[in-house]
C-alpha cells in the first residue's frame, strides 16, 4: 500500500477515506448492533449465546474440514497440471484455461441441480452394485465428499488463474533444467527448484479456495448439508442480534484463517521478506 | 581465506582426468525444421571449444543434447568413448551455465552453489564449505548470503558458473552465458571463464553467436551452419584460412572483389590455379570452387579489410564512400568502378587524407587469396 508521505496527493487520501467508509461503516454498524441492545446497554450476550446454540461447533468444524480437503484436492490437481502445461504442452494452455473457466459460466443453480439429479439417479440404477455404497459414502452428512468435489470444481477458475500468474513469473523450464544439470531427478527438480518459487501462487490459490468454501451456501443448502454458512442462515430468522453476531464472527474467523495461512506461508521465504531494492 | 587462485586437491585430480566428448552424426528435427543434420564433432580433453554460428544453426540443440535435455533422432554422444545418449540429464556428468539467469530465486548464493551437493546428500557443513570455496573461486566470497535478486547480472552468472562446477563435472557446458550482460562485464567475465577453465583443465563447450567472443576465448572454434559443421580449427587458422566462403564471411569481416579464375595448367600459369583481380594475377589459396571449374569463370575474391591496400591516386578508379574511425585504424568503405563495395582498414595516420569522395587505387598484397563462386 502506498505510504502516506507528505507528498501523497490529496485525491489518494480521499479515495482511501471513501473506500474505508464503504467497507468499515457496515462492519462497525453490525458490531454496534450486536453489542448495544436497546434497554440493556453494552453487552456481549449475543456472542456468548453463539457458543450455546445447537450446531455451532459441528458446522464450523465441518466447514473447516471441507475447506482443508478442497484446498488439498485443488492444489494436488492443479499444480501438477499447470506445471506440466508449462513444461511439455504449452499448446494446450488455452484449452485448459477455457475448461477451468467453465464453472464461472455455468450458473451455480444449474450445477447443483445436476449434481442433485446424479445423486438421485445413481442409487436407483446402481442399487445392486458396489457403487451404491459409494453413492451413500460421498453423501455422508458427517463429511460430504460430494461437497468437496463440487467445491473443487467451483474453485478451478480461481486456482488456475492464481497458479498461472505465479508460473508466469518463474522460468520453469530453465529452473528445471538447471536443477537437472545439478543432478536432481525430475520429481526432485520440481519439488526443490520449482515449488518453493510458487509459494506465493500456492498461497493465493489456497486463499481463494478457502474463502470460497467458507462462504459457499447454495450448493450445501440445496444438497441438504449443514456447513457454517448454511447454519448461519438457518438460525438468523429467529434471533436478530445473534445472527449478526455470527456473521461478524464468521468474518473474523475467515480473516484469522487467512492471516494464519499467510503467516505460515510467509515464513522461510527470504526472497519476499528481505529488503527488495 | 585462501586466495582465489588456489585449488583443492580433488579439483586437480579432476583436471588430470579431463574428458573427451564425441558427437557422432547427430540428427534432430523439430517438425519441418532440421536443427541438426548429421553433426560430427570431437572435443579434446581439457580444451575450450566454441560452437559458433548464426541463430538457428543448431548449436544450442547440440549443447542441449550433450546436457541431456534433448534426444537425438539418430546418432550418438560419447564421453570418453562411452555412449551416454540414453543417460538422463541428471546422471550425466555435465555442469551447465544458461543464457538466461537460472539461479534458484528462493536460495541464496551459497545454497544455489550447494544445490547439487544437496542432491548428492553431502553433509550440510561440508557442502557449505565447498560452496564457499567455489564462490571464492569466482570472486564472490563475500556475497554468499545474497539472494539472486540482490546480485547483478554478472554476479548471477558467476554464481551459476560456481554452481555448475560444484559437482566437479567432467564437461562444462556454457550456453551463451554472456549474452545477457553489458559489454564491459562481458569482457571481464570472458577472461574469468577462460582463466577458470584453464586452471581446472575441464573440457568445455561454449556456445556463442559472437565471433569475437569465440575467437578470443576458445582453443578451437567450430563453425556451424544449418545443422552441420562447417569448419573446426584454431581461432588463428579459422581467421586466416577459412575453409568455406560461409566461414570466411561469418568470422571477421570479408569483402568480395570480382575476379576471373584461371584454372590450373592454363597458359601463362605455373601449375596452380590463379585469379585475376584488380589488374594483377594472384594464386588461389586452397582448391578453387568446383562450380567455377571452367576457364575464365567469374568468381569473387574474398579479402580481409586489413589486407586491402589503399593509396590516394587522383587518377584512381575507386572512390572512398565513407570512413569510420576505430581508434588505431580507420575503416574505409571504397566503391570500385563497377559499384562493388570493399572495406579496408588503414592505420589512422595514413587515412588522414582520405575523406569521403577521394579518388583512390586499391591493391592486394602478393599472397594467395580465397576465392568463392560469384554471388548474384
Amino acid at each position: 500500500m502506498a505510504r502516506l508521505t507528505p507528498t501523497t496527493a490529496p485525491w489518494r487520501v480521499l479515495v482511501l477515506a471513501v473506500a474505508a467508509l464503504y467497507f468499515l461503516v457496515p462492519l462497525a454498524a453490525s458490531v454496534v448492533f450486536t453489542v448495544d441492545v436497546p434497554g440493556q446497554g453494552f453487552t456481549l450476550d449475543a456472542y456468548a449465546r453463539i457458543l450455546d446454540t445447537e450446531g455451532f461447533l459441528p458446522s464450523l468444524l465441518l466447514s473447516l474440514e471441507l475447506a482443508a480437503a478442497t484446498v488439498a484436492v485443488v492444489l494436488l490437481l492443479m499444480v501438477p497440471a499447470t506445471v506440466a502445461l508449462r513444461l511439455s504442452a504449452p499448446k494446450l494452455r488455452p484449452v485448459v484455461e477455457v475448461v477451468c473457466s467453465l464453472p464461472l459460466v455455468v450458473p451455480p443453480i444449474a450445477f447443483v441441480a445436476s449434481i442433485g439429479t446424479v445423486l438421485k439417479w445413481g442409487p436407483e440404477h446402481l442399487s445392486r452394485t458396489p457403487l451404491f455404497q459409494t453413492f451413500v459414502a460421498v453423501q455422508n452428512p458427517g463429511f460430504p465428499v460430494v461437497l468437496v468435489l463440487a467445491y473443487a470444481v467451483m474453485a478451478l477458475p480461481f486456482a488456475y488463474r492464481a497458479l498461472d500468474a505465479g508460473l508466469r513469473a518463474v522460468d520453469v523450464r530453465t529452473l528445471v533444467e538447471a536443477a537437472r544439470s545439478c543432478g536432481a531427478s525430475m520429481p526432485y527438480a520440481l519439488l526443490r527448484a520449482v515449488l518453493p518459487n510458487l509459494r506465493g501462487a500456492l498461497l493465493n490459490a489456497s486463499f481463494l479456495t478457502l474463502a470460497l468454501v467458507l462462504g459457499e451456501f447454495t450448493t450445501a443448502q440445496l444438497l441438504g448439508f449443514r456447513p457454517f454458512a448454511v447454519w448461519i442462515v438457518n438460525i438468523s430468522g429467529s434471533q436478530a442480534q445473534m445472527s449478526v453476531a455470527v456473521s461478524v464472527m464468521s468474518l473474523l474467523v475467515t480473516w484469522l484463517l487467512l492471516l494464519l495461512l499467510a503467516g505460515f506461508g510467509g515464513r522461510r521465504t527470504p526472497s519476499t521478506t528481505t529488503d527488495r531494492k | 581465506m585462501t586466495p582465489a587462485m588456489t585449488l583443492t586437491a580433488p579439483e586437480k585430480t579432476a583436471a588430470t582426468a579431463a574428458a573427451t566428448v564425441e558427437l557422432r552424426s547427430l540428427r534432430r528435427s523439430f517438425g519441418a525444421t532440421t536443427a541438426l543434420d548429421g553433426l560430427d564433432l570431437t572435443v579434446r580433453p581439457g580444451e575450450l571449444l566454441a560452437l559458433l554460428g548464426p541463430s538457428g544453426c543448431g548449436k544450442t540443440t547440440a549443447l542441449r543434447m550433450l546436457a541431456g535435455f534433448e534426444t537425438p533422432d539418430s546418432g550418438e554422444i560419447l564421453v570418453d568413448g562411452k555412449d551416454i545418449t540414453g543417460v538422463p540429464a541428471h546422471r550425466r556428468d555435465a555442469g551447465m551455465v544458461f543464457q538466461s539467469y537460472s539461479l534458484f530465486p528462493h536460495l541464496d548464493a551459497v545454497d544455489n552453489v550447494a544445490f547439487g551437493l544437496r542432491m548428492r546428500k553431502v553433509r550440510t557443513a561440508e557442502r557449505r564449505a565447498r560452496a564457499a570455496e567455489l564462490l571464492d573461486l569466482v570472486g564472490l566470497a563475500d556475497k554468499g548470503g545474497r539472494f539472486p535478486h540482490q546480485l547483478s547480472g554478472g554476479q548471477q552468472q558467476r554464481v551459476a558458473l560456481a554452481r555448475a562446477l560444484a559437482l566437479r563435472p567432467r564437461v562444462l557446458l556454457l550456453d551463451e552465458p554472456l549474452s545477457a550482460l553489458d559489454a564491459k562485464v562481458r569482457l571481464t567475465l570472458r577472461e574469468e571463464i577462460r582463466r577458470l577453465q584453464q586452471e581446472l583443465g575441464i573440457t568445455t563447450l561454449f556456445i556463442t553467436h559472437d565471433q569475437e567472443e569465440a575467437l578470443s576465448m576458445a582453443d578451437r572454434v567450430a563453425v556451424m551452419r544449418a545443422g552441420r559443421l562447417e569448419q573446426i580449427a584454431t581461432p588463428a587458422e579459422l581467421y586466416a584460412r577459412p575453409a568455406t566462403a560461409f566461414v570466411a564471411e561469418f568470422v571477421g569481416t570479408m569483402s568480395r572483389i570480382p575476379g576471373r579464375l584461371r584454372p590450373a595448367g592454363a597458359s601463362g600459369t605455373s601449375g596452380a590455379a590463379s585469379v585475376e583481380v584488380l589488374g594483377r594475377r594472384l594464386l588461389v589459396d586452397g582448391t578453387p570452387p568446383e562450380a567455377a571449374g571452367t576457364a575464365d569463370a567469374e568468381v569473387d575474391v574474398l579479402v580481409r579489410p586489413e589486407s586491402v591496400q589503399v593509396a590516394a591516386d587522383d587518377a584512381g578508379p575507386a572512390r572512398v564512400l565513407a570512413t569510420s574511425f576505430l581508434g588505431a585504424t580507420v575503416r574505409l568503405t571504397v566503391a570500385l568502378p563497377d559499384g562493388t563495395r570493399v572495406k579496408a582498414d588503414l592505420p589512422a595516420h595514413e587515412a588522414a587524407a582520405l575523406t569521403a569522395g577521394a579518388a583512390v587505387r586499391l591493391s592486394l598484397p602478393d599472397r594467395p587469396v580465397l576465392v568463392a563462386p560469384r554471388t548474384a
